[in-house]
């Protein structure tokens, strides 16, 4: 089923200078797949995504998002993926509204269909008497679930999400992870990086980075009994350590 | 002490690893000082002029001579008709045209008032005014020369602005304002920043939380720039005396002393503002546009208190560089002493108490 | 007692950051404050550290008043801010020395102190904070705010951004300190580190849910604890939640934990609901409770 990979990554590799920052990776995504793109600070996971997004020229190898080359086709990938990520993700000085206007103008979509979206959006994460409401008033969880709505406005093939749910309360951060399973049961591939091991427990499949390569790659099942660990941080752990 | 001396340490370590903010402890003062003394100078320097003479007389002639004998014109046509006035200017070549009415000579000996239009290319204003100001002034010296001999004296407009600068030496009157300016950048500037830069990081929280006394905290960040700013003021004097020949006609001992009580004001405005703001960045828009642009606009550096609306000119008092500026002209270029500026300096010092009290009071020991 | 806190309350404008919190730590305790971002965590230290004022409410640290001796507890205290709070331009030893001299103090006299986790940062002792990696500036933060040998140690959220080599690095560290009787109050947004702690406090919208050893909260679950499995995650969750005998459902990583409501609870009749619902590959085992279900059973 070749048509069902919606990343395929080739030998992927990225020099700064002398510094191989990225290492000939090769990893598929396949259609629905939850992945978790995992490694420590400075393992290169940040600068494979920019890549992989289309905002970083690879220095070796192929990649492909969505069926478009990142090289040559960076444009009509940006259009095919949404983006999220802890640091920033809305504004907060907008109100919902606007944010979701806002984000639904960028990505091109009409002003009726925005409006559709935008009611659709706010009754599904029950926020009818917050929607004039300035973003920055609501709590840290709710953000994040208006911002993983916002990043699938244009409905993108791929969703990238980067660290999504640190330091969310444990109840807000399971109606997130039940937002995505919902979004990847809908055929939309997720694909997160994280650093927060309890985050890749969660995914179906998970890739491990240690200095630029990729030194793992399975469902979270599997990789705990062959590293015969109980949780993916003692994978992590034991990984590392090597 | 201990604990004092190891804070300044610090300090000095964070500035000379800043390369931005050395380049501005440094480059900035040498920069405008020869920016203000060469780029933007005032003066004028054999500038071409045009003249239509309506009545070719013994006056009109004598003036033409004293003008074009003078450095800064040199006559480069003259004139027949009032429609060639436009055609050289439009050349671009010729910067002002001398217009001689008719009988000219006659109209001064009977009427005892004679008149000279001086049309000025307006496209630079400056130079236009300058140059104004320059024929003004050789026709007053002309006037002089002749009211001598004569006993009824004609017209004489005084032209006080040039008593103390007589060659209309620009530099001297920007030196004191530029120094007024980058004593008022590095310190209050870079007090604030410095300051707010350790609310920033979150250090001040560990400060807070250490046994150093607050105002420990305080002056350990004051002391380096009060230092800074020391050879800032040597370097602006010294490069003021030797490449512009600048005179300083008073006592530098009085100078030095004043230029420090101006430092610590700024200071005291410098910690007054890092109360206030949270971030660097406000520090520094507080600092750009609450008191560089004062500084610049309603200090009688730039423009002319006198020449203000009234309103601005009521402003200007609280400005405590107005005062600072009077003080170091009236030290360097008039030679006066401490018994005709004691009161500006009064003034000053009762500004810097107030800033001082103001921002020790509004200090917080706790984060709110 | 080493910290005692009795009723504090702060608000800011209309928020409600702390509210009427208590508790005590004892002297050489390891005592966690566990919650997630926006519980209060951080201007509960401020408070304690005496950066910030408590609207109601009083406390003491080390024996003194947070109000009337904050100067005594300034000295006695160490404290490391959730932010990375050094100066970045200054080199390892430089900050070191820095932060010695400003509590009247030197490397050499508390070295014995914070040897074991210096000598981990040494070989980089003239590298610029600014270069060091995250693990490693956590370690320099600790020793900075080791040096003066305080009696108790407030870490906000040390580990936090931390990945997690250097997060079990961190806290062999803070077990080892606490070996030499310092007292240590440390919060963290990650429930899984609070086993490592003797007590823990778990906070919320500036209430404590509850305080006690992690043992003892776990044994404190109400409910048994369910695995349940399939292979449509999806699907899963909301046959669950329409099952009309479920108490609670809760992804966790690649299995559902699922409560009941009923006392006799037989896992077969949900096995044959779920098959019912269509699901394939239905297992469903008995588990032991964690941190994390104890805190969202006390938080719904």
């Amino acid at each position: 089923m070749e048509d069902n990979k919606v990343i395929e990554v080739k030998g992927l590799t990225k020099m700064f200078g002398d510094f191989t920052a990225v290492s000939a990776i090769t990893f598929d995504v396949k259609k629905g797949e939850i992945f978790g793109f995992l490694g420590a600070n400075g393992a290169g996971k940040t600068t494979a995504m920019k890549m992989l997004i289309g905002i970083s020229k690879p220095t070796a190898g192929e990649a492909k998002v969505a069926g478009f080359d990142v090289a040559s086709e960076a444009e009509d990938i940006k259009k095919n993926i949404g983006y999220m990520s802890q640091k920033f993700a809305l504004y907060d000085d907008l109100t919902v509204k606007e944010n979701i206007t806002f984000f639904g103008g960028i990505y091109g979509l009409t002003r009726a269909r925005i409006k559709e979206k935008t009611n659709g959006l706010i009754e599904e994460l029950g926020l009818q008497h917050h929607t004039d409401k300035l973003v920055g008033s609501l709590p840290l969880g709710w953000k994040q679930k208006i911002a993983f709505s916002v990043s699938l406005l244009h409905e993108p093939k791929i969703v990238f999400l980067d660290e999504p749910t640190g330091g969310v309360d444990p109840i807000t951060r399971r109606q997130f992870w039940e937002m995505i399973y919902k979004s990847a049961n809908k055929g939309t591939t997720i694909f997160v990086t994280t650093h927060y091991m309890d985050e890749a427990e969660y995914c179906d499949r998970v890739s491990i980075m240690v200095n630029g390569k990729i030194e793992a790659l399975d469902t979270p099942k599997r990789l705990k009994e062959q590293f015969n660990a109980e949780t993916m941080n003692d994978v992590f752990l034991k990984l590392a350590r090597g | 002490m201990k604990r004092f001396r190891g804070f300044i340490i610090k300090e000095f370590y964070h500035i000379f690893r800043d390369k931005r903010s050395l380049f501005i402890l440094f480059g900035m003062p040498i920069a405008q000082i020869l920016l203000f003394g060469f780029a933007i100078t005032n003066e004028i320097n054999n500038v071409d002029i045009a003249v239509l003479d309506h009545s070719k007389d013994a006056s009109s002639e004598e003036i033409i001579n004293k003008i074009s004998a003078s450095s800064y014109f040199s006559i480069d046509q003259f004139i027949e008709r009032e429609s060639d006035i436009e055609t050289v200017f439009k050349q671009g070549k010729v910067k002002a045209v001398l217009n001689f009415e008719k009988d000219f000579s006659k109209k001064i000996i009977k009427e005892n008032k004679a008149y000279i239009q001086i049309i000025t290319d307006a496209t630079d204003p400056n130079t236009a005014n300058t140059i104004y100001n320059y024929v003004t002034a050789i026709l007053q010296n002309y006037q002089q020369s002749k009211n001598r001999n004569i006993t009824t004296p004609y017209q004489i407009t005084p032209q006080t602005r040039m008593v103390y600068n007589p060659e209309l030496k620009s530099v001297f009157m920007f030196v004191p304002g530029v120094m007024t300016i980058i004593l008022m950048l590095v310190s209050a500037m870079m007090t604030s920043i410095s300051i707010t830069r350790e609310k920033e990081l979150g250090t001040m929280e560990i400060l807070l939380v250490s046994p150093l006394k607050p105002i420990q905290v305080i002056v350990g960040k004051v002391v380096p720039y009060i230092f800074l700013s020391v050879i800032n003021a040597i370097v602006i004097v010294v490069l003021s005396i030797f490449i512009f020949k600048m005179p300083v006609e008073g006592s530098l001992f009085l100078l030095g002393l004043e230029s420090v009580l101006f430092i610590i004001t700024a200071l005291a405005l410098g910690i007054l503002i890092s109360t206030i703001a949270t971030t660097q960045q406000t520090a520094m828009m507080i600092s750009l546009m609450g008191l560089m642009l004062p500084v610049i606009l309603l200090s009688g550096f730039i423009f002319p208190i006198a020449s203000m609306p009234f309103i601005l000119q009521i402003i200007s008092n609280i400005v405590p560089a107005k005062w600072f500026i009077i003080i170091i002209k009236g030290i360097m270029l008039k030679g006066v002493g401490l018994q005709f500026i004691w009161k500006e300096t009064l003034i000053l010092f009762g500004m810097t108490v107030f800033f001082i009290g103001l921002s020790v009071k509004k200090y917080k020991i706790r984060l709110e | 007692m080493s910290i005692v806190v009795d009723g504090i309350s702060k608000s800011y404008k209309s928020l409600k950051a702390l509210n009427n919190i208590s508790f005590d730590v004892k002297e050489g305790e390891l005592f966690g404050l566990i919650g997630p971002d926006g519980a209060g965590k951080t201007t509960l230290f401020r408070v304690l550290v005496t950066l910030l004022f408590a609207d109601e409410g009083k406390a003491t640290v080390a024996g003194f008043d947070l109000v009337k001796d904050y100067k005594i507890i300034r000295e006695s205290v160490g404290y490391m801010p959730g932010k990375f709070s050094l100066y970045q331009d200054l080199t390892v030893e430089e900050n070191l020395k820095f932060f010695a001299t400003i509590f009247g103090t030197t490397i050499e006299e508390n070295y014995e102190l914070i040897e074991d986790i210096y000598v981990q940062i040494e070989p980089f002792k003239n590298r610029r904070a600014g270069k060091l990696s995250g693990g490693m500036k956590q370690k320099l933060a600790l020793c900075c705010a080791l040096i003066h040998k305080p009696t108790v140690l407030f870490l906000d959220e040390p580990t936090t951004g931390v990945d997690p080599v250097s997060r079990k690095e961190f806290w062999d560290m803070i077990k080892r300190l606490q070996l030499k009787g310092i007292t240590i109050l440390v919060s963290t947004p990650y429930m899984d580190e609070a086993a490592l702690c003797d007590r823990i406090a778990l906070i919320q919208d500036g209430i404590i849910l509850q305080i006690d050893s992690p043992e003892a909260i776990l044994k404190q679950y109400p409910k048994l604890i369910y695995n349940v499995r399939a292979d449509n995650m999806y699907q899963l969750i909301q046959s669950l939640k329409l099952y009309e005998h479920s108490h609670s459902v809760y992804p966790f990583g690649e299995f559902v934990h699922y409560t009941d409501k009923r006392t006799y609870f037989n896992p077969n009749d949900l096995k044959l609901y779920l098959a019912e619902k269509l699901l394939t590959n239905i297992t469903v085992e008995i588990t032991e409770p964690t941190i994390e279900d104890a805190f969202m059973e006390l938080a719904k």
